[in-house]
C-alpha cells in the first residue's frame, strides 16, 4: 500500500515537472505580430542613419551591436566578444570577438567590420546619430573632422581580436550597445542594398518591408546562440493609433501592444486583460525646465517653491493616469544611482508661498511656459498644473510648439520655461554629466546649471575606481540637484506592455521596453499563428 | 476634345508652380527641420550631428539656391531624395500610391454606388420616410467624424463579428480594403445622396420632363433618360472635388487602420520636416485633383453634347 503510494507521489511529481518544463522551455516556431507604435512608418531600414526607437524595434531583431543591454542586470554586457580585457589605466579594452557571428549573407564577421562601421559613422560629411557614442574612441573625432581617415583609437589585432582606446576612463558598454551603432557588412552598404535589403548580424534576417504597413523578418538559422531563435518570424506592424492597437490586441490580431494612458487605466481594470501587462520603470526623466536667464528661475527658493506648489501626485494619478512613477530627482527608479531613501518634494502651497517670499516675489510673477502636444509631457499636463501655480501667484503663458520645435530651441536657450521627457539611463553619471557646468546647453545642460561642489561631486565620482564609492557620489550628485531644483521633477516614464498569453521571454527593458531581443522570445501552441 | 484636354494640362503649371513656391516658402520660416525631429522623443540628441545632418542635406545654403536647385531637378522630374528615408522621393511615393489609389477608388465606388441610387430613392418619393430616413442618414454621414467611425466599424465586423480584419494591408485584398475605404466613403456617399435628390427634385419640376411626360412616356423611361443624364453632369462636379480630395483626406482613415498610403505620409513628412517628400506628396494630390477635374470638363462634353468649351 505504501509503496503504492510513494508510486502515486512520485509519477505526479514528475507529471508536475514534466507540465512546468511545458511553460517554461521555449518552444521553436511560429510567429510573433509585434507593433511598432511611434508613428506611421518606420524611417529607414540604415540602422546607422536613425536614433528613432520605432527603428530600433527592428534593429533588435536583424542588428547587433559590440554590446547589448542586459535587461536583467540592468548594465551593458559584451555580445559580439567572449572576452574584453581592459589595460592602460582603463582606456584600452582589447576584445576577443566572437567567430561564430555570421551576416545573414553568410559571410563570418571580423574586426575590419567593427572598424569599418565604426569609421562610417563618423564620416564628417554625413549626420549618423551614432557619432556622439563614438566619439568616446580615440581619433575618432580626427575623422569627423576630415583631419584623418582611420580612426586611431581602434586597431585590428587579428581577424578575431579588437582593441579600442578611449578618450576617457568610462563603460563604453553604454556608448557601443546603441543601436546606431549596430556592426553592419560593408559590401551591403556598398551595393546600395542597405536601405532596402539590410544585413546584420542578429537572429532575424530582413524578408520584406512595405513601407507605413509592417516589416517581415525570418529565423537566421546561422545565429551565434544555439537553438536561437525560437522562432519563426517576427511581424513588425506599424501601428501608431493607441485605440486602433487595442481592438488588434483584444482580437488577437497582434501579440504584443504598448498601452496609452487610457487604454492603461482599462486594461488594469480587466481581469482578464490584466494579467497580462507589462510594466517597467524606463530611463527617461519628465521635467520642467526653468532657464535662470528668466530672473525668478535664477533663485534656487523659486524653483523649490514650484515643486512644492504643484501637487506631483495628483497630477501623475489623475492627468498621467498613473501611467508614470512620481520623480524624486533626476535619476529614475531603475538607475543604480537611484536612492530609495530620499523623498520627494512634499505638496505644500503654503511652504511655496513663503519660499517665494524670501526670494522677493510675495505676489508671485509671470513665465512662458513652452510645451507640446504630447499626451504624458505635454499640454494637457501643463493646462492641469496653471491653476496650481495660479494658486501661490505664479501666472503661467503657455506657448505651444510641435516635438521638433522644442528640440531646436530649447539648446539654444531660447525659453524661459519647457516641458519635456529626457533621457537619464541607462548610465548614471552620464545623466549627472549633464548638469556639469562644463557641459554645454546643447549638448544637455539646458537649464545652464552651474554649480561648482555639483561639479567637484560628479568628477570624483567619474575618477573612482572603486565602483561602490562611484555609485555614493553618484547618489550625492543626485541629492544635491534635489535641492538645487532646477527643473520641476515630474516623473520617471511608466512603460507598459499588453502582451497575449501564448507570448514568452518579454525582457523588461528599462531603455526601452519595446526594445525586445528577438533571440529570447517565443510563443506556444496556443497562438493562432503557432505554426 | 484635344485642345480642351491640352488646354487643361497647361493650365496646370502655373497651379503647380505656384503650390511649389508656396510649401518651399512656408518650410523655410517655420521652425524645426529634418535635424532636430530626428531627437524629438528627447533620446540621444547631438547638435553637432545635427549640424552635420544639416550640412548633408544642404540645408544651410540660402534658400534662394535650394529652391533653384530644387526647381532644377524637378524639370527633369527628379523629386529629390526624402530627408527621412534616404531613398529617392519618387520611390517613396510610389510606394504609397498603390494602396491610396486602392482605398480612394473602393471609397469612391462606395460612396457613388450607395450614395447616388439613394438620392434618386429619396427625391422620387420626396416627403416619404423613405425620403425622410434617407437625409438623417446622409446628414450623419457627413458629420461623424471618420475617427471614431473608423474604430466603431472595427470594434463591431472584426472583433464582435469575426468578419474581417481590424487594420492593415495584409494582402492587399478585399478583406483588409473594405472597412477603410467604407469609412473613407461614408462622407461622400452622404454628400452624393444629397447633391442627387437635390438635382433630381430639380430636374423632375422641369419643363422638358413634363413634356416627355405628356407625350406618355413612361415614369421609368423619363427618369432614366432623361433625368439621370441631366442629373449626372450636376453630381458630375461633386464626385469630382470628392475624388481629388479624398486622396489627401484620407490620412485619419489610414492611421485607424495604418493603411500605408499618401496621406500619413504627408503628415509624418509635415512633423518631420522631410521637405522633398512633403513636395513630393503635395506635387502628387495637386496633380491628381487637377486631372480628375480635366476629366471631368471632358466627361461634361461626353455626357451632354450641348456643352461646348470654345
Amino acid at each position: 500500500m505504501i509503496k503504492k503510494i510513494a508510486l502515486a507521489a512520485v509519477t505526479l511529481a514528475l507529471v508536475g515537472v514534466a507540465a512546468d518544463a511545458q511553460t517554461t522551455t521555449p518552444r521553436k516556431g511560429g510567429t510573433l505580430r509585434m507593433t511598432a507604435p511611434y508613428g506611421t512608418s518606420l524611417s529607414s531600414l540604415d540602422i546607422h542613419t536613425t536614433p528613432r526607437a520605432q527603428d530600433g524595434i527592428v534593429a533588435k531583431l536583424i542588428h547587433r551591436s559590440l554590446y547589448k543591454w542586459d535587461t536583467a542586470a540592468n548594465k551593458p554586457v559584451v555580445e559580439l566578444a567572449t572576452s574584453v580585457t581592459v589595460s592602460n589605466g582603463g582606456l584600452t579594452h582589447t576584445y576577443k570577438l566572437r567567430d561564430d557571428a555570421v551576416f545573414h549573407n553568410g559571410r563570418k564577421m571580423t574586426a575590419d567590420d567593427i572598424i569599418f562601421s565604426y569609421t562610417r559613422i563618423m564620416d564628417g560629411s554625413k549626420g549618423y546619430p551614432g557619432a556622439r557614442w563614438i566619439r568616446n574612441i580615440k581619433g575618432a573625432v580626427d575623422v569627423e573632422k576630415n583631419q584623418a581617415k582611420e580612426i586611431s583609437g581602434l586597431r585590428k589585432i587579428d581577424d578575431g581580436t579588437l582593441e579600442i582606446t578611449l578618450n576617457e576612463k568610462i563603460e563604453p558598454g553604454f556608448a557601443l550597445m546603441a543601436d546606431t551603432t549596430s556592426i553592419l557588412a560593408k559590401e551591403n552598404i556598398e551595393s546600395g542594398n542597405i536601405t532596402s535589403n539590410p544585413v546584420g548580424l542578429g537572429p532575424f534576417k530582413f524578408k520584406e518591408h512595405l513601407p507605413g504597413s509592417r516589416l517581415v523578418a525570418e529565423r537566421w538559422d546561422k545565429f551565434y546562440k544555439p537553438g536561437q531563435p525560437y522562432l519563426d518570424r517576427v511581424f513588425v506592424l506599424v501601428m501608431g493609433e493607441a485605440s486602433a492597437r487595442d481592438v488588434a490586441f483584444r482580437n488577437n490580431e497582434i501579440d504584443l501592444s504598448i498601452l496609452g494612458p487610457a487604454q492603461y487605466l482599462a486594461y488594469k481594470n480587466d481581469p482578464d486583460l490584466q494579467k497580462g501587462v507589462f510594466e517597467v520603470a524606463e530611463v527617461f526623466t519628465r521635467n520642467m525646465g526653468m532657464n535662470p536667464a528668466h530672473k525668478p528661475f535664477a533663485d534656487k527658493r523659486v524653483r523649490q517653491a514650484i515643486n512644492h506648489a504643484i501637487d506631483t501626485d495628483l497630477v501623475v494619478k489623475r492627468l498621467s493616469k498613473e501611467k508614470a512613477y512620481r520623480a524624486t530627482s533626476w535619476l529614475p527608479l531603475t538607475s543604480p544611482a537611484y536612492d530609495k531613501a530620499l523623498k520627494p518634494y512634499a505638496y505644500d502651497p503654503e511652504k511655496a508661498k513663503k519660499l517665494l517670499a524670501e526670494a522677493g516675489y510675495p505676489n508671485g510673477f509671470e513665465f512662458e511656459w513652452m510645451t507640446s502636444q504630447n499626451e504624458s509631457w505635454g499640454l494637457p499636463i501643463v493646462e492641469g498644473v496653471l491653476p496650481m501655480l495660479d494658486k501661490v501667484g505664479i501666472k503661467a503663458k503657455v506657448r505651444l510648439v510641435e516635438a521638433a520645435v522644442l528640440t531646436e530651441v530649447i539648446p539654444k536657450g531660447d525659453y524661459q520655461a519647457y516641458l519635456w521627457s529626457n533621457a537619464t539611463g541607462p548610465d548614471p553619471l552620464a545623466a549627472l554629466k549633464c548638469y556639469h557646468s562644463q557641459t554645454p546647453r546643447t549638448a544637455c545642460n539646458y537649464v545652464g546649471f552651474n554649480n561648482t561642489d555639483y561639479d567637484k561631486l560628479v568628477d570624483a565620482a567619474g575618477a573612482a575606481d572603486d565602483p561602490a564609492k562611484r555609485l555614493d557620489l553618484m547618489k550625492q550628485a543626485n541629492a544635491m540637484l534635489y535641492e538645487e531644483a532646477p527643473v520641476w521633477f515630474f516623473n520617471y516614464n511608466k512603460a507598459v506592455m499588453a502582451y497575449q498569453p501564448w507570448v514568452h521571454g518579454l525582457q523588461p527593458n528599462a531603455t526601452e521596453l519595446t526594445h525586445q531581443y528577438g533571440e529570447d522570445l517565443w510563443v506556444d501552441e496556443k497562438s493562432p499563428v503557432a505554426k | 476634345m484635344l485642345l480642351l484636354t491640352l488646354r487643361r494640362l497647361a493650365q496646370m503649371i502655373p497651379t503647380v508652380a505656384a503650390v511649389v513656391l508656396t510649401i518651399f516658402v512656408l518650410f523655410s520660416v517655420v521652425p524645426g527641420s529634418i535635424a532636430s525631429s530626428m531627437f524629438d522623443d528627447g533620446r540621444g540628441m547631438d547638435p553637432q550631428v545635427m549640424e552635420r545632418k544639416r550640412k548633408e542635406l544642404g540645408l544651410d545654403k540660402p534658400i534662394h539656391q535650394r529652391f533653384v536647385d530644387y526647381v532644377g531637378k524637378l524639370a527633369t522630374g527628379d523629386l529629390g531624395r526624402s530627408f527621412k528615408y534616404d531613398v529617392p522621393v519618387t520611390q517613396v511615393l510610389a510606394d504609397r500610391m498603390g494602396p491610396s489609389l486602392k482605398l480612394t477608388l473602393a471609397a469612391m465606388a462606395f460612396a457613388i454606388v450607395i450614395g447616388i441610387p439613394l438620392g434618386f430613392f429619396a427625391a422620387l418619393k420626396p416627403g416619404s420616410l423613405g425620403d425622410f430616413g434617407t437625409m438623417v442618414a446622409a446628414v450623419s454621414g457627413l458629420s461623424l467624424p471618420k475617427f471614431w467611425l473608423g474604430l466603431m466599424l472595427a470594434y463591431l465586423f472584426a472583433l464582435q463579428l469575426k468578419w474581417l480584419p481590424s487594420f492593415g494591408y495584409g494582402d492587399g485584398g478585399l478583406r483588409y480594403l473594405i472597412l477603410p475605404a467604407v469609412t473613407l466613403g461614408v462622407s461622400p456617399m452622404a454628400l452624393f445622396a444629397r447633391t442627387t435628390r437635390a438635382a433630381v427634385l430639380e430636374i423632375m419640376n422641369a419643363d422638358f420632363v413634363r413634356t416627355a411626360r405628356s407625350k406618355g412616356m413612361g415614369e421609368v423611361r423619363v427618369v432614366s433618360w432623361h433625368v439621370a443624364r441631366n442629373v449626372l453632369v450636376l453630381v458630375l462636379t461633386a464626385v469630382g472635388l470628392q475624388f481629388g480630395a479624398l486622396l489627401s483626406q484620407a490620412v485619419v482613415v489610414e492611421q485607424v487602420f495604418s493603411w500605408p498610403g499618401l496621406g500619413s505620409l504627408l503628415i509624418s513628412s509635415i512633423n518631420d520636416r522631410d521637405i522633398p517628400a512633403v513636395q513630393g506628396c503635395i506635387l502628387v494630390i495637386v496633380l491628381f485633383f487637377l486631372a480628375i477635374n480635366a476629366a471631368v470638363d471632358v466627361a461634361y462634353s461626353l455626357i451632354d453634347p450641348r456643352i461646348r468649351y470654345g
